[in-house]
């Protein structure tokens, strides 16, 4: 069982018995196997709950969120957890989740798994049966999978006339956008000044001979970045277009990673702590000023900076899941993730830009990236039409 | 050996009580049957039974795509198999025929790679085989070019990284047969004549081949349903059937493609396990023949010079495959702008922002899962043992068989299929925290078993009927008798579900968590985000969990050398 490499053994090891030692084997081992397997089969019909739920209160440190339904909760009948589906990335403050508690009663246990392609199609999978009452995380690249599939109830929230209106990408409110984090092309700040050229400013000067060898981009098939950027050549140059763009690209060198890590740290040289080469990368907006808050030193400017005319919007959007057996507490969260506590949360925790207006950004966010104002944009339905066979086409074409 | 034994033994062999003979069948095939059978089973049927999806996953099983992929596994995989048990085999010599201070801590020491997660790896062989890397440069100068040649993309690079993953399954598999074997019977041929290579051929190969099959399977399946490394290390055009099921089933949810690619998977891997039955599980190489137990008969202080310059020999082989990716991952662990520091270290125990807990956390989080997890699949396992070795033939080995499955099936397959399974109340297990040491434990199962049958079948069934005959009662055979071998391959066994546990990141990315993430899982997330600070903590937290797991497999072996004197 790998998508991960996993993790071999010693299989063979033959013992003989040491004759001497026959008479020595205390029975009381044959008591505690037999304990042993006494505490497998009570775990087995599902009743070693217990052990697991200390486990994670051992972990986290705090009162850990568990199934069971709080038998003092004051709040009568109602169902006083909410779960939030959602994918690995998925990060906020431990203080926000408790205000939460604090205005609506309501506890949030965080269920979070695999990337948001596995989060959507889990949710799909499940539709009308769902993990959770809330699910986060579905971006405008999968978001029409989603909607087809009636995973979501419509829900405007409180706070909707806050919300950046070009963000909203479903009229009919099934799903909620919560932050921005657009895709874009990232160079190295001190590469350019050493070979005395300026950084590309747009998706056509890629082309242009003297960024020769100077660009790395994830593989669609297998990284959303990727994906996202060849939607950017794809509105960019049209479909006419965007084949002949990404042969001129092949012939300037493009090199291609199988995802964001690999090109990022591996390959890309504006990084810290990477022993890349190439000084332009696929990366996001935000990742300047995650280079300077994660510094190990005191840095006065970004090491890299972002080509503004490159970015593709990307919006992560959430919904009350169709089915869910909380729906009140289902759209309180979803009230919640809009308002002011949750959205001024979101730069630090997840590095991507809150989707409601008038937010403070922390300063890092305002000095070192550019928020693009006109993004390269592809309406969903259009994405999920095309996904596949785009992808089929860049690969023959660029891989082939 | 045993439908021929005389009928002491066969009295013998059913002794263990009849309460206990249903146990150690009913508990491992209902674990099997309800979260890896049904799960499994269901989302392969629900692919291959909706509108049409008969067609669509023929078609999808014809298209030349899936012919290359199929291709390109099976015979990276062979290559893979073959290079490991070059690299494996030399050491497996140093661990089993050498007495050379610090041999414990080789073996310990190999066993490092198992719990790195591939995308670690990566990044040290991307450092170590890019063109900035000082070895790749050395080997330019040597070969006398202005530029160093770079590796990365290239299949040298995946090979390279199977190896490096999987030389412990050889060194540790065959290293702990060739320990027993008896030197005298291959002194006797020496004396006989043959020269060292002929008796090596003729005494010590044949003895050795069950211990070399099983770890070919192994490593086999491994490289075979390899993920991260191809992906990263590979050109973009590599890609094995676990990434094709990968993107079908997470990324295009293209359910009867999946299907059809999980099936092909499961087909191509049973075919692999049966040949491999076929070549190592012969009832001759299986009995105990050539093993011996006298206490020293192993290990001998090389004396010649010959000799120590195989050590050495094999000590630089094996550095430089697992030494020095491992080097590199230190390195980079305690580089900061500032020189080398302990920074990173120091930087786990503070809330970050990338994790919602101080990452040293992640520690305690992923002890305990492996904690449940291996005890888990030792009970389950060792159940699963009993009852193979107890019917040998037949359903023993459909039941054997069927237990390697889960290191042929996608990840993703079985938590999609947790998904539509586990949906139900009072089964909606969801959302349980203890799904995840549970997956964990179906990942360590097939090792465990092949641990443990192993060292079942070498009973010495001579043992058995001496004890019959001196009137033991069928139950006290088998507890004076089974029970403490058992219980002494159980405790390697359960060292090393632990580490499997420790490393193990597919099964459980693939299932909802509601706790603080995994080791391998932090590790992850830190390489997710941008900053000196996330790739420092990630290297950091990578070599402290190569150190925890050094820690606890070294404590296992030496479990081992007191608990048997004769090893």
């Amino acid at each position: 069982m790998s998508p991960f490499q996993i993790d071999p053994v010693d299989p063979a090891p033959l013992h003989l018995p040491d004759v001497p030692d026959l008479p020595v084997v205390p029975a009381r081992r044959a008591r505690r196997f037999a304990a042993a397997l006494a505490v497998v089969a009570v775990a087995l019909t599902g009743c070693g709950n217990d052990g697991e739920a200390d486990g994670s209160d051992a972990a986290t440190g705090d009162a850990a969120p568990t199934n069971d339904v709080s038998p003092t909760g004051s709040a009568g009948p109602r169902d006083p957890l909410v779960q939030l589906v959602t994918h690995d990335s998925f990060s906020i403050g431990d203080h926000v989740l408790a205000d939460f508690t604090d205005q609506t009663g309501y506890e949030v246990q965080v269920l979070a798994s695999g990337d948001a392609g596995a989060t959507v199609n889990a949710a799909v999978l499940t539709a009308g049966n769902p993990q959770g009452d809330v699910l986060f995380g579905v971006d405008n690249t999968l978001l029409s999978r989603a909607l087809e599939a009636d995973v979501f109830v419509p829900h405007e929230p409180t706070d909707a006339d806050e919300l950046d209106r070009a963000l909203v990408l479903d009229d009919q409110w099934r799903v909620t956008p919560i932050d921005r984090g657009d895709v874009c092309l990232n160079y190295d700040v001190a590469a350019y000044e050493d070979l005395a050229i300026d950084p590309p400013t747009s998706l056509a000067d890629l082309v242009d001979p003297a960024y020769d060898g100077q660009l790395v981009v994830e593989n669609p098939a297998t990284s959303s970045p990727g994906l996202a950027f060849l939607l950017a050549t794809v509105v960019t140059f049209g479909e006419d277009g965007w084949e002949d763009y990404w042969s001129e690209l092949v012939a300037n060198d493009v090199a291609v990673s199988a995802g964001w890590e690999d090109a990022y740290y591996g390959v890309f040289s504006g990084s810290a702590g990477s022993e890349g080469d190439r000084p332009l990368v696929v990366s996001y907006a935000s990742s300047p000023p995650a280079e300077v808050i994660f510094s190990d030193e005191e840095l006065d400017a970004a090491p890299t900076g972002v080509v503004v005319d490159s970015c593709f919007q990307q919006v992560e959007f959430a919904g009350v899941l169709t089915g869910t057996d909380n729906e009140a507490g289902a759209r309180a969260l979803v009230d919640f993730m809009v308002g002011e506590t949750f959205q001024a949360d979101i730069p630090l925790e997840m590095f991507v830009f809150p989707a409601r207006t008038g937010v403070d950004l922390p300063p890092e966010f305002v000095e070192y990236t550019t928020v693009p104002d006109d993004p390269i944009t592809l309406d969903p339905a259009t994405i999920d039409a095309q996904r596949e066979d785009l992808v089929q086409r860049w690969t023959e074409l660029v891989l082939g | 050996m045993s439908s021929d034994v005389p009928d002491a033994t066969a009295r013998a062999r059913t002794g263990l009580p009849l309460g206990w003979r249903v146990v150690v069948v009913v508990v491992p095939a209902a674990f099997f049957a309800l979260f890896f059978l049904w799960p499994v089973g269901t989302i392969v049927v629900t692919g291959l039974t909706g509108d049409g999806a008969t067609g669509d996953a023929l078609a999808a099983l014809l298209a030349p795509a899936t012919r290359r992929v199929l291709w390109f596994s099976t015979w990276q995989a062979v290559l893979s198999t073959l290079l490991t048990l070059a690299v494996g085999l030399p050491g497996a010599w140093l661990v089993a025929r050498v007495e050379v201070p610090g041999r414990t801590w080789f073996r310990a020491a190999v066993t490092v790679p198992f719990v790195l997660p591939t995308v670690v790896v990566a990044t040290a062989f991307t450092g170590l085989l890019g063109t900035g890397s000082p070895v790749m440069r050395a080997i330019g100068a040597l070969l006398g070019r202005s530029t160093p040649p770079r590796l990365t993309g290239t299949i040298a690079a995946v090979l390279a990284a199977h190896v490096f993953f999987n030389v412990a399954v050889v060194v540790r598999t065959v290293g702990a047969r060739w320990a027993n074997l008896d030197r005298r019977l291959v002194a006797a041929a020496r004396t006989l004549g043959a020269s060292p290579v002929a008796a090596f051929r003729a005494v010590t190969l044949p003895l050795l081949r069950p211990a070399i099959t099983a770890a070919s399977a192994i490593t086999f399946l491994f490289t075979f349903t390899s993920f991260g490394i191809v992906l990263i290390l590979g050109s973009p055009g590599m890609a094995t059937l676990e990434v094709a099921i990968y993107r079908a089933t997470a990324q295009l949810l293209d359910l009867p493609r999946a299907s059809a690619l999980a099936l092909l998977q499961v087909v191509a891997v049973g075919a692999a396990l049966l040949v491999n039955a076929r070549l190592g599980g012969s009832r001759a190489a299986r009995s105990p023949g050539g093993i011996t137990t006298a206490a020293g008969s192993g290990r001998r202080r090389p004396t010649t010079w010959q000799a120590w310059a195989a050590v050495a020999g094999v000590l630089v082989l094996t550095g430089v495959v697992i030494g020095l990716p491992v080097a590199v991952l230190v390195e980079r662990s305690l580089a900061t702008v500032e020189g080398h520091s302990l920074q990173w270290y120091r930087a786990l125990a503070r809330d970050t922002g990338v994790l919602a807990v101080p990452a040293w956390q992640t520690v305690r989080t992923s002890l305990w899962f492996a904690l449940q997890a291996s005890v888990l699949a030792t009970v389950v396992g060792g159940a699963a043992a009993v009852a193979i070795t107890r019917r040998r033939g037949g359903w023993g080995r459909v039941f054997d068989l069927l237990l390697m499955l889960p290191l042929g099936v996608s990840a993703v397959t079985v938590g999609f299929g947790f998904l539509i399974t586990l949906d139900t109340p009072p089964m909606d297990w969801r959302a349980e925290p203890w799904l995840v040491p549970l997956a964990q434990a179906l990942v360590a199962i097939p090792f465990v078993v092949r641990i443990l049958v192993p060292a079942l079948d070498a009973v010495d069934d001579r043992l058995r009927s001496a004890a019959a005959a001196l009137g033991a009662t069928p139950t006290k055979v088998w507890r004076h008798v089974d029970l403490p071998i058992l219980f002494r391959s159980a405790t390697v066994a359960a060292g090393f579900a632990f580490a499997v546990s420790m490393g193990e990141f597919g099964a459980t990315v693939f299932i909802a968590r509601a706790i603080s993430p995994t080791m391998p899982v932090a590790i992850f997330r830190f390489l997710g985000q941008p900053g000196a600070a996330n790739l420092g903590q990630a290297m950091a937290l990578s070599c402290v969990l190569m150190l925890v797991t050094v820690v606890s497999i070294a404590a296992v072996d030496r479990l081992r050398v007191a608990d048997l004197g004769s090893f």
